[in-house]
């Protein structure tokens, strides 16, 4: 750690100013803003869809019209236009991209500045990159490589053409087209995301990651994510996010399935840094409403979420575990910082069906400035899910005092043999902390976000290496010149 | 030679309520001092002014570290250039681990010195030379600092603290409260250990038995804010016998 003067006054700078709020300057191809079911056959004619996903995004769509916004959860906004989104957005090129050099250099140099390189000398060795620019995949790294192991790393678009059968049999199996309205809405709208299927037996030789920019002011970014882990295989997955910075908001409403046969295991990763609006007058910023599910349907299988939250004017997402199979475990460990004005409204359900199924809830709220953040979570026991256990903990801190925290907790336990705990607490970083770490010649940024990281140290030990230490900064950046 | 602590008049309190009436105490390097007091008499408020504590403020008077004047000189700053403060009630910080928080302090003071950072292989070396001194578990340095510690075990991880960053400065408030005659004894070695020539060290105690074990040069007497009385260390068991009553009349 460095405690000099200069790295201070560097820091200082970098506070707070969201470093990714640039914008690139490319030649976008647009659909209209506003939706009908002619946009969504344009949409799907467009990216050459077969007749099942044109059904299932009718369907959706039908749906969605008989639905109403959510308002259950513990954030305020002024009501959404639907119509003034544009909802399909992407950079234009040769119909066919042959090799990255045919992608517009600009995006390239966009994904470089962000930390993530995608051309063959420079990509990362380790993690296979699927870069998504608002509604499209651009580019895939680690691809062939990883099609030798049997692993399809690929974009969903690419999925639908080369894999059909596999996404009409898994798409919309973990989270139903009429789930929820902004599921709905994804489901007729979805543009791009990733899509994974690791076959049997296997272990994924490397980390695979997406990382979504949204770029277009006006447009929504709508991905759809499917990770299939087949029997006795495992898998890591990393998602990161950014988006420029406008006066606007923009729209982001994304859903993730997730799918473990027995003995499976997926571990999903996000670190989630969405613009989150000017910090002073609150204006702009990513709505960022979500659906996560994951479903353990074999036996001994499992899902871990691990996610934290830095960005975003509001976000609503509760990454879920439905424990089908027995002996199955679902796990989800969350950071979720809010400053400024954000909102959060995020937590988890852990649906225990199947016998002696276990799940795991540790929840870091940290809220500072004028913001609110909130956990809410679910656990369920089934009747039949005899032997089942929840463990749930969810710590909150305040930095300041205009900023508060809430927990909402839902038991709901058909059997008598379940076992569920849930432990809760809130704190203050105090002034005696501060004075104590001042005292032995530590300053006191360094303070905070020493017992910051002390705070969500359970969370940041379920991320790989190198997420852990981006995320560890992130935080520190982000409540500098929040405390004293 | 420049006295390592060099105190004029100081007038300082909290809140608006003036606590040190005008103090003046001199410490030159080597030496041993040992402010002795009854509760309320401002012991703490001393250490805490000296230590830089933002709640204290200063209201006339000096205190010069080494020649420099300390008045607007922030608390972190202060122990960079070597003031330690041993806490009375060291607080807890949860989740923050013990030997990476001693890391980071001592790294901190080692750049002061323009010295290079220690990394964490050598620093667990240094670190667990430290803790043999004092006869400290090795898991000490795994578990958050002071989370969960006994009474005894805190202090003994301040005096560790102490023993890490070598000040040139050990102002130590009531480390001996609260600790057994073995845990005394310990913390006592401790201390003496790490007496050098060119060092001093600020002992404040209500009891005189710590200085059965840790003798010190020199003994003042604070009460109601001003130093009664100073003496050798026989002032130490005279006031013990004869009680504060006896200085404070």
């Amino acid at each position: 750690m460095e405690t000099s003067a200069n790295t201070l006054a560097d820091s200082k700078l970098a506070g707070r100013e969201y470093q990714y709020g640039f914008t690139t300057d490319v030649e976008m191809e647009a659909l209209k803003k506003g939706l009908n079911e002619d946009v969504i056959r344009n949409l799907s004619a467009k990216k050459n869809e077969p007749a099942f996903l044109l059904e299932f995004r009718l369907k959706a769509y039908r749906k969605w019209l008989t639905m109403t916004e959510p308002l259950w959860a513990h954030v305020n906004y002024p009501p959404i236009d639907y119509q003034d989104i544009v909802y399909f957005a992407k950079p234009k090129q040769k119909p066919q991209i042959a090799g990255l050099d045919e992608v517009d250099p600009e995006i390239l140099r966009t994904f470089e500045k962000l930390g993530i390189p995608l051309d063959e000398q420079k990509k990362l060795a380790n993690v296979a990159v699927d870069a998504v620019f608002d509604s499209v995949s651009v580019a895939t790294t680690h691809k062939k490589k990883l099609l030798e192991h049997g692993v399809i790393f690929c974009s969903i678009s690419e999925a639908v053409q080369e894999y059909p059968e596999l996404i009409e049999q898994y798409l919309g199996s973990v989270v139903p087209i009429g789930d929820n309205f902004y599921a709905a809405l994804n489901s007729a709208v979805f543009t791009d995301g990733s899509f994974v299927f690791i076959p049997p037996n296997t272990r994924c030789p490397m980390e695979l990651s997406t990382y979504f920019r949204i770029n277009t002011e006006e447009s929504g970014q709508f991905e759809r994510t499917l990770i299939v882990c087949s029997e006795g295989s495992h898998v890591s997955y990393l998602e990161g996010c950014t988006a420029p910075k406008f006066d606007t908001n923009q729209l982001h409403a994304a859903v993730v399935e997730l799918v473990t046969l027995d003995n499976a295991e997926i571990k999903y990763s996000t670190v989630q840094n969405w613009y989150s609006g000017d910090p002073v007058t609150g204006k702009g910023g990513i709505y960022n409403f979500v659906t996560k599910r994951g479903l353990c349907k074999g036996r001994n299988s499992k899902i871990s979420w691990t996610q934290v939250e830095t960005g975003s004017a509001i976000t609503w997402k509760y990454p879920s575990c439905v424990l089908a199979g027995d002996n199955s475990i679902g796990e989800f460990y969350s950071v979720a910082l809010t400053n400024g004005y954000m909102q959060a409204d995020t937590g988890t359900k852990m649906i225990h069906l199947g016998k002696n199924t276990r799940s795991r809830i540790v929840s870091k709220g940290i809220s500072s400035d004028k913001s609110t953040n909130a956990y809410r979570g679910l656990v369920r026991i089934g009747k039949n899910a005899t032997g089942a256990r929840n463990f749930s903990q969810c710590d909150s801190m305040l930095v300041g005092s205009e900023c508060a925290a809430h927990t909402f907790p839902y038991l709901e336990v058909g059997n008598e043999e379940a076992v569920v705990e849930h432990e809760a607490s809130t704190s203050k970083i105090s002034e005696d902390q501060l004075f104590y770490f001042e005292s032995r010649g530590i300053v006191r940024e360094d303070a905070v976000a020493m017992i910051l990281n002390g705070f969500c140290k359970e969370v940041f030990q379920q991320l790989p290496m190198e997420f852990a230490v981006e995320a560890q900064k992130l935080l520190t950046l982000k409540l500098e010149n929040s405390v004293g | 030679m420049t006295a390592i602590l060099d105190i004029n008049e100081l007038k300082a309190g909290l809140n608006g309520v003036e606590i040190l009436k005008g103090i003046s105490l001199c410490i030159q390097p080597g030496e041993v001092h040992a402010i002795m007091g009854p509760n309320g008499s401002g012991k703490s408020t001393l250490s805490k002014v000296v230590a830089g504590h933002p709640d204290y403020t200063v209201a006339s008077g000096e205190i010069l570290f080494h020649g420099e004047i300390l008045t607007d000189i922030p608390p972190d700053a202060r122990a960079r250039k070597g003031i330690f403060l041993g806490f009375q009630y060291p607080v807890e910080i949860p989740g923050v681990n013990n030997s990476e928080f001693l890391r980071m302090a001592y790294n901190a003071r080692r750049k002061e010195k323009g010295l290079e950072e220690l990394d964490p292989f050598d620093f667990q070396e240094l670190l667990a030379d430290k803790m043999k001194l004092l006869d400290m578990d090795a898991r000490f340095k795994d578990r958050g600092v002071n989370e969960g510690f006994s009474g005894g075990e805190k202090k003994r991880n301040e005096i560790l603290q102490m023993a890490v960053l070598e000040p040139s400065l050990a102002i130590l408030d009531e480390t001996d409260s609260g600790l057994d005659v073995d845990a005394l004894k310990i913390v006592s070695k401790g201390i003496n250990a790490l007496r050098k020539p060119d060092n001093a060290v600020l002992l404040i105690t209500h009891y005189q038995r710590l200085l059965d074990y840790v003798q010190p040069d020199y003994v003042h007497v604070l009460a109601h804010g001003k130093i009664l009385k100073s003496g050798k260390k026989d002032l130490a068991r005279e006031v013990e016998t004869r009680g504060y009553d006896w200085v404070t009349g």
